[in-house]
This record gives structure tokens, sequence and C-alpha cells, in this order.
């Protein structure tokens, strides 16, 4: 346990909040360009997942890119980008990286969640004569939420773990201190690194839990959790096949 | 094509090692999230707590976890041990989970009447229950296993070797061939991998093959059904 000491130690001793190398600029850094990130994979992911999901063409070159992504050493494709892309520029490279590390669970999140829908309730959308867009933004979309926002949480995160990576070629961020404490066999400062990351991942993915809680519309969050009528056996068993084709289009770190 | 060709032998070496370090904490992480799963599934309350904890590991990343993890069972941080237990860590996080949705995914009718036949629990847990979840379990383990395949190369930032060694080496000797090589070779193994379960599933389980997941197509008869 002393190791742990030795990390808080080091986390909290005054030279490490105040200059350039401040743990607080790090993490500025760190967060800059996850939430970059994140921003353009939404940007991408999202209206073109919503386009599959709402017309149900293209589902299959969605899996296979969700698939193939999962199979993507993040590490690898960033020292790739950067080589070819420039060591000049650094920030575009690493930024390229996390966009495409994170498209895919937002996607897989966007038209899952369209298309975990009861086809009845958009039929019957139909049948009253809403329009194809009012399809889209007034059901498919409040009823996709669920899916949708844990898709972006799954891909939040996949930004965040390799963004710790991008230390690596030099842009700052919270792996700095990692890497450095590897390197120089510095443990505590290594150690230390590592419990800022972990506590700004877990409160980055509480936030985003936050807010997958409250932005679903209270019908869709009663039926999830069965608050005001338990959910019948064939919902139940929906429900775990919807989590199941949620957690096979989560990638890894 | 020069660097690929002069070092075949250091390729295919860090291939087998890569596979040896991956392919332990799949099994294990399989053969843990077994009981783990369907204790979530049976017991609501053992379902909130599972859930949470493998959620909260997950959202770890890889680098702070290899680091962490050493000083709390002391381990050294630049062991292969230390490796495999990371990523066997993050199998049972994400495969605990789909067990516990796989046994849900099977139809309660059928639990009730392999019960009604005078199957005991034990009995009916093994030959009714868990060969019914296979296909969604199944499904959960060839994430596992290729994500595994990929996070492995991680391991050469605490100096254990993989085809993550290509990155390091191609990065600071800048041979683009170098990095895309191990890309490329990190990815066949996860997807060649993928295809051997994918088959081994078809072979075990026959009875999935008809059962294509077109949910649309579930919805409408589902609908009828009602």
């Amino acid at each position: 346990m002393n190791f742990i000491l030795d990390a808080f130690d080091w986390l909290f001793a005054p030279e490490q909040w105040a200059g350039s190398g401040a743990i607080s600029v790090r993490i500025g850094e760190h967060l800059y360009y996850s939430v970059l990130a994140f921003l353009v994979a939404c940007a991408i992911a999202i209206p073109l997942g919503y386009l599959i999901g709402h017309t149900g063409k293209g589902r299959e070159v969605a899996v296979a890119i969700a698939g193939a992504a999962r199979a993507l050493p993040s590490f690898g494709l960033i020292l790739l980008l950067v080589i070819l892309i420039g060591v000049l520029q650094i920030s575009l490279s690493v930024t390229t990286a996390l966009v495409l590390l994170a498209v895919p669970s937002i996607l897989a999140g966007a038209y899952s969640g369209l298309e975990a829908i009861d086809r009845r309730t958009i039929d019957a959308a139909r049948a009253v004569g809403m329009t194809e867009w009012q399809i889209l933004t007034r059901v498919e979309v409040p009823l996709g939420l669920p899916l949708l926002i844990s898709g972006m949480r799954s891909g939040m995160l996949q930004i965040i773990a390799t963004a710790t990576l991008a230390s690596y070629v030099g842009l700052g961020g919270l792996g700095y201190d990692i890497l450095q404490g590897i390197q120089l066999r510095r443990f505590d400062q290594a150690l230390g690194g590592a419990l800022v990351v972990v506590a700004l991942a877990l409160v980055i993915d509480a936030l985003l839990a936050a807010l997958e809680h409250r932005g679903v519309p209270r019908g869709v969050r009663n039926a999830l959790t069965g608050r005001a009528a338990g959910p019948t056996r064939r919902q139940r068993r929906a429900n775990a096949a919807s989590r199941t084709a949620q957690s096979v289009g989560v990638s890894g770190q | 094509m020069n660097w690929l060709s002069n070092n075949l032998d250091l390729v295919l070496e860090l291939s087998i090692q890569h596979l040896r370090l991956a392919a332990i904490p799949i099994v294990l992480g399989f053969i843990i999230s077994i009981p783990l799963g369907f204790i979530a599934y049976r017991y609501k309350l053992t379902r909130g707590i599972l859930l949470t904890v493998a959620g909260l590991l997950y959202t770890i990343p890889s680098l702070a976890l290899l680091m962490v993890l050493p000083p709390l069972i002391g381990l050294s941080a630049f062991s292969d041990a230390n490796l495999v237990i990371v990523l066997t860590i993050y199998a049972v996080a994400i495969m605990a989970r789909s067990v516990a949705d796989a046994f849900a995914s099977v139809d309660p009718g059928v639990r009730q009447a392999a019960t009604a036949m005078g199957y005991s629990s034990w009995r009916r847990f093994w030959a009714v229950e868990f060969p019914l979840a296979g296909p969604v379990m199944l499904a959960g383990l060839r994430v596992v296993a290729v994500s595994t395949i990929a996070l492995v190369t991680v391991g050469i930032l605490v100096g254990v070797q993989s085809l993550g060694y290509l990155f390091t080496n191609g990065f600071q000797r800048r041979i683009v061939e170098e990095i895309l090589t191990g890309v490329v070779m990190t990815m066949v193994i996860a997807l060649a991998i993928d295809l051997v379960l994918a088959l081994i599933g078809r072979a075990v389980m026959p009875w999935a093959r008809s059962k294509r997941p077109d949910r649309r197509r579930a919805a409408v008869s589902g609908a009828a059904a009602t």
C-alpha cells in the first residue's frame, strides 16, 4: 500500500499544481481533445445512424464497420496517423484517431436505438398521418435516446482511454505523467497520473449516465425500469436482446 | 514491402506471443463470467451490484489500470501477469453482463417445461438453460475476444512484448510499414479468432443457425402472436 500513499503524496504536492506541467493543465488538455473529438464523432455518427435506423438500409455495412473497429488497436492507429499525417500536425492526427475510434459505438447506439422501437409504434405514428420527418423527430429520436446515449457513453470512454495513450506522441494530457513515471521508474508519478485518469473517466461517465437518466422521456424510463407497471416477460426479453445488441456495439479500449 | 519481407520471423514470433497473451484472459474471463453472470441473472440484488462494478471497471482506461493494479496485488507493473490480469478484468466486465443477458433470453416456457418434466435445477441448468443461453453468450465472447486481442498491444507501454512492439519501434524509427504491419496483423488475428469462435458456435449450437437476429421480423411475428 506504500506505493499508493506515495502516489497521493506526489498528487497533492504543491509543485504538481503549478506551472505548465500542472495536473490541472493536463486535465484541461485531456478534456480539450476528448470533448473536441467527441463532438466531431457525434456530428458524424448520429445523423448517419439515424439514417440507417430510419430507412433500415446499410445496416450490414454499419455492423461490419463496428466489428472491424473493435479489432482496431487504438494505440497503433494513433501512431500510424501521426506518421502519415505528419509529426508536425500531432493534434490533427490524434483528434482524427479519436474520432475514428468513437464513431462506431455512437453509430451503433443511434441505429440500434431506432431499431429497438416496437414496429407497431412507428406504424401507428404513420397511420395518424405523421410525415417521415415527424416520425423521426417526434417518435424515433425520443424513444431511441436510451441506446443512443449509452452508445455515446462508450464512445466517450473509448476517447478518454485512448487520449491517455496519445501522450506517447507528445500531446500532453494525463497519460504524460504515467508514461514519464514508467520511463523514469518513478511509480508515485505514474500511479498518481493513473489515479487522476481513473477519476476523470469515472466523473465523465457519471455525467453522461445522469444525462442518460434525465434525457430519457418518462414513459420510456418507466418501461425500462418497470417502475410504473412491471414489464411483461416478452418485454423483459426484448430489453435483454436490445442490451445485447448494444453491448455488441461497444468497443474495447 | 521491404521491411516486412526482412522481418517475417519477428512478425511471426510477436504474433504467437500476442495470441498467447490474449488467449489466457479470453478463456479465464469466460469461465469466471459464467457463475457471476448466472448469479446476476438469478438474483436482483446481485444483478445491480455486479453490473455496476463491471461498468465501473470497464470505465477505467487500460493504461491507468495497468498502473493501479500492481501495487494492489503486489505484482511488478512490467510483468506479463499484470497485463493478463488487467485483460481478464476487462473480459469479465464485458462478459458477465452478456452472460446475465443470455440467461434472461431463455424462454421461460422452456424452463418451466423442463421443471415440469422433472429436471433437477442442476440438470436443468446444464441441459436446458446453458445451451439455450449459448448464442447470446457466444456473441459476448466474440466481442471479448476481439477487444482483448486489440488491447494486448497496450502492454508494450509497460514492456510486455506483443505486436504492440511494432507500433513503438516503428514510430521511433519512422517506418510506416512496420506500424501498419502491427495494426493489420492485430486485426487479422482478431478477425480470425472471431471467425473460429463463430464456426465453433455453428458446430456446437446447430439450433441457433435458423434464428437470424432479424429484429424487425421478430417484432412483427411477436405482434402476430399477441
